[in-house]
């Protein structure tokens, strides 16, 4: 397949996904504040860090309301990931690979978008019904992955995008958990309160895992929580479960092109999730509590992203890449067609 | 109950593609007037406007500008009326449109070659030196199979007489016939009865007949020739179309900066290394194609891509140089080249013609600016055009200042009475005019895809289908004259 096929597939993926969880962070937040205590900010503050773009919400907001923040993370064209952007930029790779892709899934990709830019014009009627919108997001995040297993060959081409799948919700995973585990950990002492299994469940929620938690641990407590969202092997949103269905993509797809031979350790995708699955393999909760919980997140945010790296230089970057944006205006200048 | 879309439906001294001058359907039509007269006219609208949804949602559009640098998806304005064709009138439109293709495919082989047309003084040999889109590059190379125009869309319109005429021929990258697939999958939705109950010529081979003729053309001794499909990329206006035509032919989509030559052949860049192209389709201009040979500053293209062509390492379709072939003054002299290539007479006409290049025809043209439209040699889309009758005095004057300038470039025909067909508006019919883009394909053999792209003007008495400039499009049923049931 073409270079630039896989690029495209994999960003489809990793943008759909991405919008996805916001959808899902958002959802469990809106529904946590129906009974919480407490103020505003303090409520909505960690969504806006889970992302990555406080510094960007405060210059533009300051603080943080319900509605400020729901308008930051969904619509705002100016958040390079509100859900709007998201799902532009992954119908945007989508309509790059239609031929390789299939109709169905270009639909349901393109219905998607066609929903939230519609929403984005009116978001107060949008949001009127945030169960129902959010919802209706993250159902169809969810069908154009059914469509792209049962419509889409599994071969390289489903690599890449599963691979773009898997490698960003293990990312979102990891900061969801950074995220709420920051603001919760205060209230840890007085474990056992009604309201902080609450916030336990809500955090388990975002990312779909409660009830597949309780049959594991049963109770909420805030170690196994952590355990459950690292390092669970098979709950399909843990981190260790991500990067070791990561691993299987990555060797079916095998070899690279080659021009990187002289670096290919360190730029072997393959060796870097195996190395990372391995580490997982043999860390416990404990361990990650004394290296200290952020920081241990941060490692693995890191070392995703390497991972993303090493795949570029693997299947892509052997040939220059130009910038898109530049070729744009001599595509529109060219685009002289017998109409 | 509600009343047929059809009352006081009036022809209007046009010719009409479903009614006669007494406003009586014609035989060909008489049974879709009945089944759509029986139908409400508010049921028309739902399905019209399921049509047009179901466009939009699957991303069936075009891209134009937003004035800020930005760009916008469309969808290309879709009228749920067929446009109809009758059997036997189409046998001959094709007849006539396969013998215009092999005149105007030998004219090319010979003026890249040994311009005997040109020596014996049939065409001025200035008028097609110093075209546009003549590629002295071309000279003396003889492309696969020696064919130059593998694809075709030419444009015929309907007089007021009833009768067909050729008004231009598109060899460069004629595009539109996506729609016609499309168009045609929206209406068997909106009618399917209409599908069992007539004999309607199916166009969905078009992609297995173009890749046909594309896998004819390979270079020889490949088992299994890869073919690909060359686009400007995402923000060209016609790149649903480039995608939908890969995606039907099973080819790769691919841009200028996925392919690469490398030791003598074409490439392009996969996850697992180079991988040899060996039929290209392209999308794009001669000039954008090779920066070593054409424009430096092309992105779009291959560099060192032409000589790979030329020594036959890979095909290209259309090959590069057919442009001037349909140059609209060169255009004047295809029934000249039917009868001098294949010694036959033309079966098609062509619209009366004057070129600004012969100065009797020069000072007609500028005496009746007020009744010809005139038309730059080599512009599409229907830009830079002077229709006379709805013209002003300026731009009268402009026009003249532009003809005296460059005679060469300027030509000018009658303004013809496009025929109509009825279109919605509102919840009853009323003539739009209309003209026909067939396409046709030249492998082993030559195919016409029955009917073609009917665009229609929806303005109301406006004479200008472009898409760019408020046309849009209707499916093209080619059907046998029905019996009286």
């Amino acid at each position: 397949m073409l270079s630039r096929v896989a690029d495209s597939i994999y960003w489809m993926q990793r943008y759909r996904e991405r919008a996805e969880n916001i959808a899902r962070l958002i959802d469990v937040n809106l529904f946590l504040n129906i009974d919480a205590p407490g103020d505003e900010r303090q409520q909505w503050h960690p969504s806006v860090v889970t992302t990555g773009d406080y510094d960007l919400f405060e210059k533009l907001y300051g603080k943080p309301t319900e509605a400020n923040v729901l308008q930051f993370l969904t619509f705002d064209v100016r958040n390079p990931n509100s859900i709007l952007n998201c799902v532009s930029l992954s119908r945007e790779n989508a309509r790059s690979i239609r031929e390789t892709i299939t109709s169905e899934m270009w639909h349901e990709i393109n219905l998607l978008y066609l929903h939230v830019k519609d929403a984005a014009a009116a978001p107060k009627k949008a949001l009127k019904h945030p169960f129902e919108f959010y919802a209706h997001i993250r159902r169809s995040c969810q069908l154009f992955t059914g469509i792209m297993d049962t419509t889409l060959s599994h071969d390289e081409v489903w690599h890449f995008g599963r691979l773009g799948n898997l490698l960003e919700r293990a990312d979102q995973s990891s900061r969801i958990l950074d995220a709420k585990y920051y603001i919760l950990l205060p209230s840890v002492e007085h474990v056992g309160s009604p309201y902080d299994d609450i916030l336990w469940a809500a955090l388990l929620k975002s990312v779909s895992g409660l009830e597949m938690y309780r049959r594991s641990w049963h109770e909420i407590r805030h170690s196994h929580v952590v355990d459950f969202i690292i390092l669970h092997r098979d709950f399909p949103r843990s981190v260790h479960s991500c990067l070791r269905r990561a691993e299987d993509s990555l060797r079916v797809l095998g070899g690279t092109c080659g021009a990187d031979a002289s670096d290919t350790v360190s730029h072997d995708p393959l060796r870097l999730v195996q190395k990372m699955c391995g580490e997982l393999e043999e860390t416990n909760v404990y361990d990650i509590v004394k290296f200290g919980l952020h920081e241990f997140l941060d490692q693995i945010q890191t070392k995703i992203s390497e991972i993303s790296q090493s795949m570029y230089h693997a299947y892509l970057s052997p040939y220059p890449k130009n910038s898109r944006s530049a070729l744009a205006a001599e595509v529109v200048r060219a685009g002289q067609e017998q109409s | 109950m509600e009343q047929s879309i059809f009352k006081n439906y009036k022809p209007q001294g046009f010719y009409d593609e479903y009614f006669d001058g007494e406003a009586s359907p014609r035989p060909a039509a008489k049974s879709l007037v009945d089944a759509l007269s029986g139908l409400p006219a508010s049921e028309l609208l739902n399905r019209q406007a399921a049509a047009e949804k179901s466009f939009l949602n699957s991303g069936i559009t075009f891209t134009v500008g937003d004035g800020q640098g930005g760009a916008l998806d469309r969808i290309f304005p879709f009228d749920i009326i067929p446009r109809l064709v009758e059997q036997s009138e189409w046998t001959r439109l094709e007849k006539g449109l396969k013998q215009r293709i092999r005149a105007l495919n030998e004219f090319l082989k010979d003026i890249y070659g040994d311009q005997q047309i040109l020596k014996d003084r049939v065409i001025p040999s200035d008028i097609v030196l110093s075209g546009k889109h003549y590629r002295k590059e071309c000279v003396g190379f003889y492309p696969p199979q020696g064919i130059w125009c593998h694809v075709t869309g030419t444009d015929l319109v309907r007089h007021a007489d009833g009768s067909y005429y050729v008004l231009e021929d598109n060899l460069r990258c004629p595009s539109g016939v996506s729609y016609v697939l499309e168009n045609r999958a929206v209406v068997k939705k909106a009618f399917p009865t209409f599908f069992k109950n007539y004999a309607i010529e199916p166009v969905e081979s078009y992609p297995e007949e173009l890749l046909a003729a594309l896998r004819f053309i390979a270079p020889q001794g490949r088992a299994h020739p890869r073919v690909v499909v060359l686009t400007p990329g995402v923000h060209n206006s016609a790149y649903f179309e480039h995608s939908f035509l890969a995606q039907r032919m099973g080819a790769e989509l691919v841009e200028g900066r996925d392919l690469l030559v490398e030791n003598g052949y074409v490439h392009m860049k996969t996850t697992r290394g180079l991988e040899r192209v060996d039929v290209i389709y392209r999308r794009v201009d001669d000039v954008f194609l090779d920066p070593s040979v054409f424009r430096k500053d092309s992105t779009l293209g291959v560099a060192g891509l032409m000589e790979v062509y030329r020594a036959g390492r890979v095909a290209i379709a259309n090959a590069p140089g057919t442009g001037i072939a349909d140059d609209k003054v060169v255009y004047k002299f295809v029934p000249e080249m039917i009868r001098y290539y294949l010694s036959e007479e033309p079966i098609l006409k062509n619209v009366p013609t004057y070129l600004c290049y012969y100065d009797k025809e020069r000072d007609y043209v500028l005496d009746h600016l007020e009744e010809l439209v005139v038309k730059p040699a080599n512009e599409a889309g229907g830009y830079g055009m002077l229709i006379g009758p709805a013209s002003t005095e300026a731009e009268r004057k402009k026009f003249a200042a532009l003809i005296k300038k460059s005679p060469r470039d300027y030509l000018a025909q009658p303004t013809l009475a496009l025929s109509r067909v009825p279109t919605l508006v509102g919840k009853h019919c009323e003539g739009r005019h209309v003209d026909l883009r067939p396409y046709i394909v030249y492998g082993r053999n030559i195919y016409v895809m029955p009917g073609g792209l009917t665009r229609v003007a929806l303005k109301r008495g406006s004479l200008v289908v472009n898409s760019s400039q408020g046309g849009g499009s209707k499916d093209t049923w080619v059907v046998r004259r029905q019996e009286a049931s």
